[in-house]
């Protein structure tokens, strides 16, 4: 069973086996990293300055550079694509990130909702 | 009940050996690569629960200190930078690699340790003067979540420098054999996934955490 799941991509690496095959390039290394770099200045430069953004819209932006970093590295590092292990570790990664949103999303969506129909308390007992 | 079991096996390894000699240059190391590769996303489900812990936690200050008291951006920078270099070092240590060189290999391996021991010693100094504060994992939710999840991502890179070491030592005996590239493509793997755990750290942690 397996062995036909991962002979269907096989053949073809076997003609398109360039010098980049399932590897990095000089140049996507430093792409990867000089996007990072952009991507890490930004958020650091508008939390440190506090100057060009209102709250929210400050929060909006670091959380988008944050994800769009997350892309550039799986994509210039870790060199995910959709032939790779013939697909399954894209399968793979897209599962793991549905289950990490939900995780993350769901507990702090949850436990807001806990928090905030919770009988009123007293500010010492209800920061705890 | 054993039988077929073992048959299965067997294929599956005879085809694993006949994809070494067409696939990969370094041979062999598809299935061992995909494995890794699920290590690192259920590895990612451990940090998804800590991340969860700290968003629900995170403004359970008891009358403690508030992140924008205890964090200092321009070190979190700093540590932010010498993982993001040591991510690129890596990646030409695995370039270096694919060519075969195995002086180059190692020479960019030990600069990535040491971008990674740096990070780590800015990470126990800021630990300590937190500690020193008063600012102790037992102080309030927050600071029990914050240490939780930025002290296993450290973890983490303790043990990724421990191997880095490791393969040191390997490559420095035996070369850039089939195994010992299998290896370090392994590591590479770890390596970058612990960066990209890193941005989710100094975002939703240090970042929002002075924002809010």
């Amino acid at each position: 069973m397996s062995t036909t799941q991962l002979a269907g991509p096989h053949a073809p690496e076997l003609h398109g086996h360039g010098d980049t095959h399932g590897h990095g390039t000089r140049r996507g290394y430093v792409i990867g990293f000089l996007l990072s770099v952009v991507l890490t200045a930004i958020p650091f430069w508008l939390v440190m300055t506090e100057t060009l953004f209102s709250t929210p819209a400050t929060a909006v932006a670091i959380f988008a550079c944050a994800l769009l970093q997350i892309v550039v590295h799986v994509v210039y590092f870790l060199h995910l694509n959709t032939r790779s292990e013939g697909g399954w570790t894209l399968i793979a990664f897209i599962f793991t990130v549905v289950i990490v949103g939900i995780t993350i999303g769901g507990s702090i969506w949850v436990m807001y909702h806990l928090n905030t129909n919770m009988m009123p308390m007293m500010p010492s007992m209800g920061s705890r | 009940m054993t039988a077929p079991t073992t048959s299965a096996a067997k294929a599956a390894r005879t085809y694993h050996l006949a994809e070494g000699e067409d696939h990969d240059h370094a041979g062999g190391n598809g299935a061992t690569l995909l494995g890794f590769w699920i290590y690192l996303m259920s590895d990612a489900l451990i940090f998804a629960a800590l991340f969860a812990t700290f968003g629900v936690l995170n403004s359970s200050y008891a009358g403690g200190p508030v992140p924008r008291e205890i964090f200092e951006l321009p070190l979190v920078a700093l540590n932010t930078a010498l993982l993001l270099i040591s991510s690129i070092t890596f990646g030409f240590a695995m370039l270096e690699m694919e060519a075969g060189r195995i002086s180059g290999t190692r020479s960019w391996l030990l600069v990535t340790a040491l971008f990674g021991a740096g990070f780590l010693g800015i990470e126990i100094y800021e630990f300590s003067s937190l500690i020193a504060e008063g600012a102790t994992p037992q102080r309030s939710a927050f600071l029990s979540a914050f240490f939780t999840l930025v002290g296993t991502h450290g973890l983490h890179v303790f043990f990724g420098l421990i191997w880095i070491a490791t393969m040191l030592a390997q490559i420095g005996q035996r070369g850039l054999g089939l195994d010992n590239k299998r290896r370090l493509m392994c590591l590479s793997m770890f390596w970058h996934f612990l960066d990209i755990i890193w941005i989710g750290v100094f975002t939703f942690v240090y970042l929002f955490g002075v924002l809010r």
